[in-house]
């Protein structure tokens, strides 16, 4: 079902330039964004923070059944990135061959489409990741 | 502190894709099953809770609650839906349980239902991944195979844990299905067919997943003093316990365990005053082969890494030191998600009861239930035994 064009606008700022939250308090860092410290809840304060886009293979896996919208892309992969900074996330790792994947090789993060809803749709855009050389 | 809380009738539909039968067709089917064998009537059931993860993407239905109410004859009563995606049919069970040890009714019925083959299977694919985090992990095109696939080759990683070993799961989980007239797939399948089915989420495949399923299943639970006066073979819920973790598998402490799992089961043993040791049989989610692996870990029926190694020394069979999923499991019985909580339960009361027929664990007296939602965010856990 595609939603209006607020659903992507108000995230753009995370998913183009990787910004997440810190926490004043506690110091750990987060991403996606988060109103409140998991750790500290009410008595920490958290501001935002942008990430380097550096960062390393946790885990990844090849999809060759994709989710409804990705069926052109298939194969891809999508991986679990640590962070250099800390905080994981869930992204795409695109521009390479399955077999040179491996877990705690480096990547850094490249802006591309992600997803069109239909032909007449919204593109949205955002991070993947592919190895650094 | 109030009495004990017995289940006392049980009721299950055949699980596949029934297309024949409608959402409310196969709740009502399974209710009444639930009802007759409790020997009451309608008018004894105080509340109703339906467990359903997503009947509005499925059928386009919601406000479940009344529709089952008034498909059962049962217009009147208090009946709630209750959503935990794959975990919402244990839910319901904790609901209901929750419902009759407060003191607020005696009897109460919990059902879970699914519709799921209404839908192409890239539409369920999408469906089911509402489970996961919709902004930061569905966007990016991750599947529920994929989350999974992301575990299993951590496990692999960390663990050494191999794809024979996960494999061993799905064989066992068909093996069991064979014996269970209401399973999806009541067929063998070998190591090697396991092997070779084709790539889902490298490193799994089609034969580490469980299917898309329509079915339903209900279980009549009692207060202590109601279940004495009217059931000769109570089944009685020792303990219940739910655990949550985040929403998005990425930010976990651990790919590689199931830290709600983990939580849920520390709960349930304390209140029930028992071990891990102390089960004789248990009915665990394995929406995925590595899911299973991550169960019985979580559960303490082997230390964490050592469920490849548990499973592939057999001790998970039928026959082994704790028979694990004798219904055939989610692979191998189906996964109509809403109902699979339910039909857990409906497993370990005929195990209890002696009536398991051909796939019977020898004088169960103590089993365990764990039904998990999306990737682990939601672990809901009961004990159940016989006096």
């Amino acid at each position: 079902m595609s939603r209006g064009v607020a659903v992507h606008w108000r995230l753009i700022p995370q998913r183009y330039n990787l910004v997440g939250t810190e926490c004043k308090n506690c110091g750990e860092k987060f991403f996606p964004l988060r109103q409140l410290c998991p750790n500290c809840r009410r008595s920490g304060d958290v501001r935002e923070v942008k990430y380097s886009g550096e960062g390393e293979i946790y885990s990844y896996t090849i999809v060759h059944t994709p989710s409804e919208g990705f069926e052109f892309m298939k194969p891809y992969v999508i991986g679990v990135i640590k962070l250099v900074e800390g905080p994981f996330i869930t992204a795409q790792i695109v521009d390479c061959k399955p077999e040179d994947l491996e877990i705690g090789k480096k990547v850094e993060l490249v802006f591309r489409k992600v997803i069109a809803d239909g032909s007449n749709g919204i593109i949205r855009y955002g991070y993947k990741f592919k190895l650094k050389e | 502190m109030s009495g004990r809380v017995a289940i006392i009738g049980i009721g299950i539909t055949e699980f596949g894709e029934l297309w024949d039968q409608r959402y409310r067709d196969l709740i009502t089917k399974a209710g009444t099953k639930a009802i007759i064998d409790a020997g009451i009537e309608g008018e004894d059931i105080e509340g109703l809770y339906i467990g359903s993860m997503s009947p509005g993407l499925f059928s386009g239905q919601e406000h479940i609650g009344a529709l089952v109410a008034d498909y059962s004859g049962l217009i009147g009563i208090p009946a709630v839906r209750v959503e935990g995606a794959c975990a919402s049919g244990s839910l319901a069970l904790r609901e209901a349980y929750l419902a009759i040890k407060s003191g607020e009714m005696d009897i109460v019925v919990a059902g879970g239902v699914e519709k799921m083959t209404d839908v192409s299977a890239s539409y369920a694919t999408v469906t089911l991944m509402g489970a996961g985090d919709q902004e930061w992990e569905t966007f990016k095109g991750a599947t529920f195979p994929s989350i999974y696939a992301l575990m299993a080759r951590r496990h692999m990683f960390e663990y050494g844990t191999t794809i024979e070993q996960i494999s061993q799961v799905a064989v066992k989980s068909h093996d069991n299905a064979c014996l269970n007239p209401n399973a999806q797939f009541p067929f063998r399948v070998t190591l090697d067919q396991v092997m070779r089915s084709s790539l889902i989420a490298d490193p799994l495949r089609l034969l580490h997943c469980s299917p898309l399923s329509d079915g339903a299943a209900a279980v009549v639970l009692a207060s202590e003093e109601k279940a004495k006066e009217l059931s000769k073979n109570p089944v009685w819920i020792r303990a219940s316990s739910t655990a949550t973790d985040t929403l998005a598998l990425h930010d976990r402490k651990s790919l590689s365990r199931m830290d709600s799992t983990i939580l849920a089961a520390g709960k349930a043993y304390k209140k029930a005053g028992i071990k891990p040791k102390d089960i004789e049989f248990a009915e665990v989610h394995d929406c995925f082969s590595i899911a299973e692996i991550l169960a019985i870990e979580g559960l303490g029926f082997c230390g964490i890494g050592e469920g490849g190694r548990l499973t592939e020394g057999g001790d998970t069979a039928l026959d082994g030191r704790i028979p694990i999923n004798t219904s055939g499991g989610l692979k191998g019985k189906g996964h109509p998600v809403g109902a699979t909580g339910i039909a857990q339960a409906v497993e370990a009361t005929l195990q209890l009861r002696g009536d398991a027929g051909k796939r019977q664990v020898k004088d169960a007296r103590l089993g365990l239930i764990h039904n998990v939602g999306g990737s682990g965010a939601t672990t809901v856990i009961h004990i159940l035994e016989v006096d």
